[in-house]
């Protein structure tokens, strides 16, 4: 049974992911006055880029072939970290909490090896400004789970996000608060969204994430469009699980709940997007430094009243 | 100073009327004008003037409100003014181009658009940067946005750009070659269709030009609907740009907003005479079309509609503290700069140099609207400013249209032997159109100075120590024209 609710919650990722994007979308043209694309339209283009075939670059090697492979698989590898409806991961250990960080930055490296695999300008602006930023959200991640370690005297992702409960939220509520904020900032750095970087841009000299994917095409686009969208998703469940922790109905009641809440999640994105612009490059580090700091701050606050 | 010819906007004169003086006394005067005087160059150029090549220079005076024009024979080579006052120094690369008259002492002399038949477009030699941490960006002349081509290269530090080229001439049709030989059927066309989005200002300096020559007086209620057209013409595009600047920053809500209210306002110049753009609207001796009664109501009830969405969006946009963080201190050109190299329009009046025909030439009371900062925020405020001011003037003009008629017959030729000149504040700045006539009537030489080619380089100036991400925001807040420059 817990081995057919967890596998559920993972199909479920997998299959619902790219709704995401769409729901981004759709929330960001209600608040433009449009009426926006299909919430399934990341599933038309999927499916159309995986009807064609690549076209390759002369200059380019293996590494650019196998990057969006790689980055996929990553993504896919940190989700089968998660604890689904409150049901540990199969694969969940102590200390899985760094594999997980290192799994998606190993997908990172392979995008970056691949975007300065393809020697053009601005795949290799924008390498430098993915890497930049990386270094820093990498950091409030660590922050953001130094807290939680603390909180919960757990260290593997399963276990952790099992103690997250209402009753913490009455005891250490303001850690919690500094935690939930501080992984928020990180998922909008991560999923690439604004004020840190602008997925619609056209513009190449102001793209990050964007200007690194700049030479892929057909199946392997399609791919790394998948991954983004997975990313997303599996980031939303991890604050959901923080802030929002238990809903009832048992455990399927509960793996619904988590799976609304993360679309809702995906909702909150799109209104954050469309109600401010993206920061110029400078304020950027200064976003996520203040990330880390709520992160140390709450593991500060936590060593000093926790008895 | 005594050797200025001095006319009015859209007079005209006789060619043999043009002051030729000696080629030391011509530099001393314009140097001394442009430098001393506080006038501004309008237009530099080359022309055959009673078969001898001479230089031919119009000096915009605002404190007298006159064009002031001065010639000087000359032959291959010439003393360059760039050196000493450098806002001549496009005009100088581009009569060296077109004429091969050197300006001896031009520090750099390039093509500016690449028109000889041999030359190939963006291949030249370009300033660059050496060093172990720097690096060359080079962008266009194909863009991922739908946009017109030119070529920018940016010599970069990291993230900070030391220094920005910008290459064009992808656009050039030889539009002033094209007129020479009418007027005929294809002037006017050709006139409005050289920068599209300005045919209205273009369509409107030159049937002015053609008015003056034939001594044909144009009735009040065409002269009103001239204005009100180009006013129209006005806010459509800074409308746009303001969209536009929001949409780069990823502000959705004025983007999407703003994209939609241009279109309303385009539809109002529809109206006017069934074309967004005003094509085929200004004519010699008035307009086309006439708005009748039941006409003017309805763009009066659009006009009042469109501005409430209009400042509803513009609100949203100017009291959102992140568009606010990211246009400001973005682009900076300074008063100084402006005004050394010649910038014009919104741009120059973005860093506060008040310049702006309607005041300079045209009419006592207008107070041009400046902003101080000189950033991409101050040129979003000067277009906000003006849409406010536009949009009265088109209210005041649709409540009074004087009546009567709205063409006066205007012959379809011009006076042999003639120079016309006219300037208009179009949307970006001051459009100037001169006319040169041969001893049959017919056109010999048309000069079109578009704004963009006083402010190019403007943009340029702009980028300088800025980062590159701030590139597309820059240039969106100049938005100048390619096809205008190229001609």
């Amino acid at each position: 049974m817990k081995l057919l609710i967890w596998s559920t919650g993972i199909v479920a990722a997998l299959a619902g992911a790219p709704l995401l994007p769409g729901i981004v979308n759709r929330v960001k043209a209600f608040f433009a006055g449009r009426k926006g694309p299909s919430v399934f339209q990341l599933y038309f283009d999927l499916a159309k880029l995986s009807r064609k075939a690549p076209v390759y670059s002369t200059t380019t090697s293996w590494v650019f072939r196998i990057a969006p492979v790689v980055n996929c698989a990553a993504v896919i590898g940190a989700l089968l970290l998660l604890p689904i409806a409150g049901k540990a991961s199969l694969f969940g250990f102590a200390g899985d909490v760094v594999l997980m960080l290192y799994v998606c930055g190993l997908g990172r490296l392979f995008t970056v090896l691949g975007a300065l695999d393809t020697g053009s300008s601005f795949e290799g602006m924008g390498s430098s400004r993915e890497c930049q930023f990386a270094i820093l959200s990498e950091g409030a991640i660590l922050a953001v789970f130094g807290a939680l370690i603390l909180l919960t005297h757990r260290v593997s992702l399963s276990g952790i996000l099992a103690q997250m409960s209402l009753h913490l939220w009455s005891v250490d509520g303001t850690a919690l608060i500094l935690v939930g904020i501080g992984f928020f900032i990180v998922i909008l750095a991560e999923c690439c969204r604004v004020p840190v970087d602008d997925p619609d841009t056209h513009l190449e000299l102001t793209m990050i994430h964007e200007a690194m994917i700049l030479d892929n095409s057909g199946a392997d686009l399609a791919l790394i469009h998948y991954a983004a969208a997975l990313k997303m998703w599996v980031l939303l469940l991890i604050e959901i699980l923080l802030i929002c922790p238990k809903f009832g109905g048992g455990a399927w009641g509960q793996l619904a709940g988590e799976i609304l809440c993360v679309m809702l999640g995906a909702a909150v994105i799109g209104a954050v997007e469309s109600v401010m612009a993206r920061y110029r490059f400078r304020k950027v580090p200064q976003l996520l430094s203040s990330a880390i700091g709520m992160g140390l701050l709450a593991v500060v606050l936590l060593i000093l009243f926790q008895a | 100073m005594m050797d200025f010819l001095m006319l009015d906007n859209g007079a005209a004169c006789a060619v043999n009327a043009i002051p030729c003086v000696e080629m030391a006394e011509f530099r001393a005067a314009l140097i001394d004008g442009v430098t001393k005087q506080n006038c501004r160059v309008s237009a530099f150029c080359a022309l055959d003037i009673n078969s001898e090549k001479r230089l031919l220079a119009v000096l915009l005076d605002s404190a007298l409100k006159k064009l002031k024009l001065l010639s000087s024979k000359v032959g291959t080579a010439y003393p360059a003014l760039t050196c000493d006052a450098p806002a001549f120094h496009w005009f100088e690369r581009e009569i060296w181009e077109e004429h091969k008259i050197l300006p001896e002492g031009h520090r750099w002399l390039k093509p500016i658009r690449f028109s000889a038949p041999d030359a190939e477009i963006g291949v030249t030699d370009y300033f660059t940067l050496q060093g172990e941490a720097a690096h060359e960006v080079a962008v266009g002349p194909v863009h991922a946005g739908v946009i017109e081509p030119g070529h920018f290269r940016f010599q970069c530090m990291g993230e900070d750009v030391h220094f920005l080229e910008i290459e064009l001439g992808y656009q050039c049709r030889g539009v002033e070659k094209l007129l020479s030989g009418g007027p005929d059927v294809k002037t006017l066309h050709l006139i409005e269709t050289a920068a599209g989005d300005s045919s209205i200002a273009a369509a409107l300096n030159y049937c002015a030009i053609a008015e003056t020559m034939n001594h044909v007086e144009v009735p009040p209620r065409a002269v009103a609907l001239r204005t009100l057209a180009l006013e129209l013409e006005r806010i459509a595009n800074h409308i746009g740009d303001l969209g536009a600047l929001a949409g780069d920053v990823a502000f959705l809500p004025t983007s999407s907003f703003c994209g939609r209210i241009r279109g309303d306002f385009l539809n109002m110049t529809a109206k006017l005479c069934g074309n967004r753009f005003g094509r085929n609207f200004v004519i010699p001796g008035g307009v086309r079309f006439d708005l009748d009664d039941a006409g003017i109501a309805e763009l009066q009830k659009k006009v009042l509609q469109g501005e409430k969405e209009l400042f509803h969006a513009l609100g949203l946009m100017f009291d959102a503290p992140s568009v606010l963080d990211r246009l400001e201190n973005t682009g900076v050109v300074t008063a100084e700069t402006a005004r050394e190299i010649g910038m014009v329009g919104v741009a120059a009046r973005a860093s506060g140099v008040a310049l702006d025909v309607r005041r300079d030439l045209n009419c006592d009371d207008f107070i041009p609207e400046t902003v101080r900062g000189g950033d991409v925020l101050s040129r979003a405020l000067v277009r906000k400013k003006e849409l406010v001011h536009s949009l009265d003037v088109v209210k005041r003009l649709l409540a009074e249209l004087p009546s009567g008629e709205v063409q006066t017959p205007c012959p379809a030729t011009l006076t042999a032997s003639t120079l016309g000149i006219h300037l208009v504040e179009a949307w970006r700045g001051e459009l100037c159109h001169l006319v040169l006539t041969d001893e049959n009537g017919k056109i010999r030489y048309v000069k079109i100075v578009d704004p963009s080619f006083h402010n190019w380089f403007g943009l340029a100036m702009a980028l300088r120590g800025q980062q590159i991400s701030d590139f597309p925001i820059c240039n969106k807040s100049f938005n100048l024209s390619y096809c205008g420059h190229d001609l």
